[in-house]
């Protein structure tokens, strides 16, 4: 057995420098060398209660694949990764590690934790360069399968169903597959190269995606039942931005964080031939302290944007972002306005925003979501000058699919309600998972929603034909 | 990839394009809208459905040429394909149980107004169409109209053809000559959907509008079509874009719709420019 690295620190991992990167949309991190990661995979000590893969909503035996990478056994390690998760390139870009795996790792006792997504990045992108061999298509077991969303949890259930033979057919309103993955998480983050081809891999095990189709639009979920499919997974996502409801968010200048990002990410407004306008701005607001607010900040940095502030009512402490992005926000040159609330966006004589005023907060008791709840601080308002503001305070789920889904309960919030983890709503056959059921989460919680659902479905589908047999 | 069957000018800069998508066709109705993307990298282009065939499997679109991306659909022909279609998107005007209705088109308005004065039509009810247009050589429909109402104004500002006056004018006169509609469903630019809704709530008179913000998704994602409607915010794409013109903010619609009105500018330059290159190229 190869020696243990005792360092208290993570490998570091080589990235642009700040001040270059915050003009470009090359992605940011640039992974470990084979080298590098040997030498972090040394820090793992094996141990054997293994708290870190308990902490993965796919459970991945991290202990197993990280042992396989300090032994420079790379296309080993992928395979354990592959048994667990359908996309680790982007699991390991994208996952909130520090409250899962790694926030468990007995390293980060004294020190920091392994390097679990890091790790994790490093192999599927060294599978990718290396080896890449296409999967070949499994057996089929002549049962249809429809899934809505072809999002990280959409995505997830088609892998796993196409891995047992389901012929699987993925129903994607854009024009393009990958959801969040391709509109909403930037390319400085995520390179889109890396969600087509886990997409074509995909494809190659028989999947068929159908860009377009606007499921309850086009087609209901009882037209999919007519066609032949045994069962559906509702996977369409989180929905319609929520705004904060002060006067001036009409104003032009005014973007839901959706919006924005669309615009970048998926219609490639950050390019200078791209047909789709973006507002070219001085000084941006961002409200909120999430993912995509630190998304659309970085971005709006890039797109040549002086001043750029992420406005959070909550202190840093309570930033619900994943850790690594707020650090390179700052890095980037991203100010952090916390403790501050928006009450008015103004706007000039041709309806363009033209500042924001906002109020000083303090954090008083713990609310039902455990966090301090913000209080006003009295005569605290003051003017923050900017051009644009962008809402990122979260969404409501998309209306399409349950007002054309008779007998598909919902909540008062407009989510899919649905049975433990399986994901069985209240409609037979008819499974749901990911944001349309939590609301907006993470993209591995959509994921882990997709491969339960789709164990689920297997198991119900099997049920179905024993019993079909049996009666036969 | 979407096939255009069909490609007929209707006017010197509206034109009217029958396209293959049996999905679509299967399930529209009239006020729904599709988006399309003439190609891989173009801009997603909302458009309200002017007609369908169920059994051809078509859907009509009729466009005026505003910006980059309707020139570019206008430089297809005949044969070729649009590289994405999807639809049909938003809710469909609310046509049963109307005994009486006004119908206004105003400019390419018209061409989204024509489905639903034919689909009231063909329910039984009694149709009024007013159909507005700046001057004779861009009036479109004339006959398709006149086949599918009781009665039909075309106005022009400068009177070439019908009368000389605004939709508002025939609409008033209409009103005071003793008609009582249940209802005035008004289609067009901005402005003119404001003038009729304000006439209308003077004689407290139901009237639905449909909106065409600025889209993107289409499908209730990326908010960027957003409407006060009686105070609230709404989604045109998945709330509308159908609307109670007596609560739409119009002035409001009209700002925002302004947003991009430089850039459109440029790009429809840019694609005139291309488009005289090619020419030259060729000839």
């Amino acid at each position: 057995m190869a020696e243990k690295n005792l360092s208290l620190k993570k490998v570091e991992m080589p990235s642009q420098a700040p001040e270059v990167r915050n003009k470009n949309f090359d992605e940011v991190a640039l992974g470990y060398t084979a080298e590098m990661a040997i030498e972090e995979a040394k820090r793992c000590f094996n141990c054997p209660t293994k708290p870190c893969r308990s902490a993965c909503p796919v459970m991945i035996d991290i202990p197993a694949f990280i042992q396989k990478v300090a032994q420079g056994e790379f296309a080993e390690a992928y395979k354990i990764l592959k048994q667990s998760t359908a996309l680790p390139a982007v699991c390991g870009r994208v996952c909130p590690q520090e409250n899962q795996c790694e926030g468990k790792c007995v390293r980060a006792i004294k020190g920091e934790s392994v390097a679990i997504g890091r790790l994790e990045r490093f192999v599927a992108d060294w599978y990718r360069k290396n080896i890449n061999q296409t999967p070949s298509r499994p057996t089929s077991n002549n049962h249809k399968v429809a899934i809505i969303g072809a999002g990280p949890s959409g995505l997830t259930a088609a892998g796993e169903l196409a891995k047992l033979g389901y012929d699987v057919t993925v129903y994607e309103a854009l024009h393009l597959a990958g959801g969040v993955l391709v509109y909403g998480i930037p390319e400085f983050r995520l390179p889109k190269q890396i969600v087509a081809d886990e997409i074509e891999n995909l494809k190659s095990m028989g999947v068929k995606i159908e860009t377009n189709m606007v499921i309850g639009k086009v087609l209901t979920i009882d037209d999919l039942f007519d066609m032949g499919n045994e069962a559906v997974y509702i996977a369409s996502g989180a929905g319609l931005p929520r705004f904060m409801g002060i006067p001036g968010e009409s104003l032009k200048g005014v973007y839901s964080a959706n919006e924005y990002l669309t615009r970048i990410n998926l219609m490639k407004a950050y390019q200078s031939n791209s047909k789709t306008p973006i507002k070219k701005s001085r000084n941006v607001a961002v409200v909120g302290g999430g993912n995509v607010a630190m998304d659309a900040a970085r971005s709006a940095k890039r797109l040549g944007a002086e001043n750029v502030y992420i406005v959070y009512r909550r202190g840093m402490e309570e930033l619900p972002a994943r850790k690594e992005e707020v650090e390179h926000a700052i890095e980037e040159g991203i100010v952090f306005k916390t403790l501050t609330n928006p009450v008015e966006v103004f706007g000039d004589e041709n309806g363009m925003v033209a500042g924001m005023r906002c109020v000083q907060m303090e954090l008083g008791e713990a609310d039902e979501s455990g966090r301090r709840r913000p209080i006003t601080k009295p005569d605290s308002e003051f003017v923050l000058d900017v051009d644009t503001m962008i809402m990122s305070i979260g969404t409501s789920p998309n209306p399409l699919i349950r007002s054309t889904t008779p007998g598909l309960e919902t909540n008062s919030r407009g989510c899919i309600v649905t049975d433990g983890i399986d994901g069985l709503t209240s409609r037979e056959g008819v499974y749901a998972g990911g944001d349309a059921v939590t609301g907006a989460a993470t993209v591995i919680l959509a994921m882990g929603a997709g491969k339960a659902a789709a164990a689920a479905i297997n198991k119900y589908i099997l049920n179905k034909s024993a019993e079909q047999i049996a009666k036969d | 990839m979407f096939k255009i069957i069909e490609k007929t000018p209707l006017n010197p800069t509206v034109t009217k394009m029958v396209i293959e998508a049996p999905f679509v066709a299967k399930k529209a109705e009239p006020g729904q809208f599709i988006i399309f993307r003439a190609k891989e990298d173009s801009e997603r282009v909302p458009l309200t459905i002017a007609d369908y065939d169920r059994e051809k499997g078509t859907v009509t679109i009729i466009y005026q040429i505003v910006g980059g991306s309707t020139m570019e659909l206008d430089s297809f022909v005949e044969g070729e394909c649009l590289h994405d279609f999807v639809g049909p998107l938003g809710v469909p005007s609310k046509t049963e149980g109307l005994k009486k209705v006004a119908v206004i088109g105003g400019g390419v308005g018209s061409a989204i107004a024509y489905p639903i004065a034919k689909k009231l039509h063909s329910l039984g009810c009694e149709v009024h169409t007013i159909a507005g247009f700046r001057n004779k050589d861009l009036v479109i429909l004339e006959d398709e109209f006149k086949k599918v109402s009781h009665r039909l104004e075309i106005m022009t500002d400068d009177g070439s053809a019908g009368k000389k006056g605004l939709v508002t004018n025939a609409l008033e006169e209409l009103i005071n000559g003793g008609n009582n509609y249940d209802e005035v469903i008004a289609i067009g630019p901005l402005v003119m959907m404001k003038f009729v809704s304000q006439l209308t709530k003077k004689y407290n008179i139901k009237t639905t509008v449909s909106m065409n913000p600025i889209m993107i998704d289409g499908t209730g994602m990326c908010g960027g079509c957003r409407l006060t409607v009686g105070g609230e915010v709404k989604f045109a794409c998945v709330d509308g874009p159908d609307f109670d013109g007596h609560l739409v903010d119009f002035d409001e619609a009209m700002a925002r719709s302004s947003m991009y009105k430089d850039f459109e500018a440029r790009k429809r330059e840019e694609s005139c420019n291309l488009l005289k290159k090619g020419e030259a190229n060729n000839g």
